[in-house]
């Protein structure tokens, strides 16, 4: 098979990103970043507004097709791939924009996931009743079982909610890799409170995560290793107590002076 | 200060009768039945009195109520097509052709034609299933005024002249029966399509596409299954019309279909099918009844048009549903 190629000695890499670039016209939106990711890091990915993470996140999931550059996905290259097959590999991602299937149900939207060509393979081939599955799902993010929040339409969720719905439909894709692009923007400190384990949980079993994210003393409690962006360039690469000390790192958030 | 607000409440049998273990009253198991049987029983008894001229009205209308379903099922995937008259013609030429042309009995030509129009219109719409909004509408619109004039320009299935000579059903009532059969088979089935998973995946679609593709799942697989089933509906409709009428021609491609059946899910309320199915049960005849008055006709049945979609913007089901199951009263609220 085409996957046993030369890093099938490394198990342990998950993600490998080449030299991606992506411009929009004239504006470089991401120049030649490279990473690896191993399996259960949690990766923190920062950077100015602008700087191209999110675009990195839409390059990654097939979103966007990359100028230049190669993305390797558990020894297998998909870049260029289109978004559903990439998700059915195992990469689930959730938007900056969060737009749940607004008139369904709060519990209905997981079906759109278990529903998914993914989602059977890995059951057997058989879909079976997915209303129960999808209640499961909902508690383990802390929708309590057959609340009122349960069965409300998804339009009307409060903004926590909405996010671990979120998280809930990435659980439900049973992804090895998963992309949260600012998941905690916009939630308080009691929301944040609540997240937080769940994204912890994810880890403890073993997924790959992903975290675009603006409130850094938040990410940098969790995140293992930190890559920061800055004009689509990878300007450090590294721990995070260590990445904040750097200068370049400190101008870029700061400007200089 | 004192102020007057409209609060509505569920009626007491519709909470009760929601769970199916509490209908435990000869009112209550009536009050579920009447709404889905009263389209069945009204549509099983009305051929057997109607004269032979309301006969017809009757066999056109059902096919409106087709195609306006149809056009409802596209829209609840988040295709608004303005071309329901693209399915309504090549159905309609298929069917003649392989009646005519091919000596293909009725009770085989309308399968064909019902599968191989829906296979035609998919393959027709599948490059544009990337566009959105207006753009697919656009697409759509264009194709059968396109197609009508390959037919004029080229002279191929009859050019101008159009098909006659087309069989026609033998038996009045088994043409009524038959597109009555098919149409109430087509609401029910359509209603309980949109509320299984698949159907919730392709509501999904509408609401948000990209999240769909991002779980893994094809949506451009999802809405050519959508387009296909759509465009068989509308293929039966141009393929029994083809067989009632004994002629296949252009006018078949004629922007009636595609408008028509567009008013009556929009007038009826889009998203039930109902809605759609009782919007063809008024506009249609109503059309038929203006014929009398000579040329205030259009304007008559514009005017109608609109009173409709003002009065009611929601749509008239959504209007008789919510009556059916809640009242409504004034309350006082403090301000």
């Amino acid at each position: 098979m085409s996957d046993q190629n030369n890093h099938q000695n490394d198990s342990r890499l998950i993600l490998r990103v080449e030299n991606l670039s992506k411009s929009f016209g004239g504006v470089k939106a991401v120049v030649s970043v490279s990473f690896d990711l191993h399996e259960g890091q949690l990766l923190g990915v920062i950077g100015p507004n602008g700087s191209g993470k999110t675009t990195l996140v839409n390059l990654i999931t097939g979103f966007l097709k990359p100028d230049l550059g190669r993305i390797v996905y558990k020894g297998k290259e998909i870049t260029g791939w289109a978004p559903y097959r990439i998700a059915r590999i195992g990469i689930a991602r959730t938007f900056q924009m969060i737009r749940p299937f607004a008139e369904l149900p709060s519990f209905k939207n997981l079906i759109i996931p278990l529903y998914s060509p993914r989602v059977k393979a890995l059951s057997g081939g058989k879909y079976g009743d997915l209303d129960a599955v999808a209640k499961d799902y909902l508690e383990e993010v802390g929708f309590e079982r057959e609340s009122a929040v349960t069965y409300k339409s998804a339009g009307s969720l409060p903004h926590g909610y909405l996010k671990r719905l979120e998280l809930a439909k990435c659980m439900a894709l049973r992804a090895d890799l998963v992309i949260l692009d600012e998941l905690f923007s916009g939630l308080s400190i009691a929301e944040l409170a609540s997240i937080v384990p769940i994204i912890e949980k994810l880890v403890s079993e073993g997924k790959t995560v992903i975290m675009i994210e603006h409130r850094l003393r938040e990410l940098f409690r969790i995140a293992d290793r930190v890559v920061v962006l800055n004009y689509g360039s990878v300007i450090a690469d590294g721990v995070p107590s260590e990445v904040m000390e750097r200068s370049e790192v400190r101008k870029a958030y700061l400007g200089s002076e | 200060m004192k102020q007057k607000r409209k609060e509505r409440i569920d009626r007491g049998i519709k909470a009760r009768s929601d769970d199916v273990f509490s209908l435990n009253s000869f009112r209550e198991m009536l009050y579920v039945a009447v709404p889905p049987l009263a389209p069945v029983l009204l549509l099983t008894i009305l051929p057997l009195f109607l004269p032979s001229y309301w006969q017809k009205v009757l066999i056109s209308t059902c096919v409106f109520a087709l195609l306006a379903m149809s056009w409802d099922f596209l829209v609840g995937v988040g295709m608004v097509s303005l071309g329901q008259a693209l399915f309504f013609g090549v159905g309609a030429y298929i069917a003649g052709v392989s009646n005519k042309i091919l000596g293909l009995p009725i009770w085989i030509d309308l399968p064909l034609a019902t599968v191989l129009g829906g296979v035609i219109c998919t393959v027709l719409l599948t490059p544009v299933l990337r566009l959105r909004g207006v753009y697919f509408s656009m697409v759509t619109l264009v194709l059968p005024l396109m197609l009508e004039r390959i037919i004029e320009a080229t002279g191929i299935f009859g050019g101008t002249e159009g098909i006659t000579g087309i069989k026609a059903f033998t038996n009045p009532f088994v043409e009524s029966y038959v597109i009555i059969f098919v149409t109430l088979f087509a609401l029910f089935a359509f209603r309980r399509l949109v509320t299984t998973d698949y159907g919730l995946v392709l509501k999904a679609i509408k609401d948000n596409d990209r999240a769909v593709m991002s779980v893994g799942i094809n949506i451009y697989w999802m809405k050519a299954q959508a387009l296909f089933i759509s465009g068989c509906v509308g293929s039966f409709c141009g393929a029994f019309l083809t067989h009632v009428y004994g002629f296949v021609g252009m006018p078949s491609f004629a922007l009636d279909y595609s408008i028509l059946p567009l008013s009556s899910a929009v007038v009826g309320g889009m998203g039930t099918f109902a809605g759609s199915f009782m919007g063809a049960f008024i506009l249609v005849p109503l059309s038929e009844a203006l014929r009398g008055i000579g040329g205030l006709r259009i304007v008559l049945y514009s005017f109608f048009l609109v009173v409709f979609i003002v009065a009611l913007p929601e749509g008239i089901f959504h209007y008789i549903q919510r009556k059916y199951q809640q009242f409504e009263r004034w309350v006082e609220v403090d301000k």
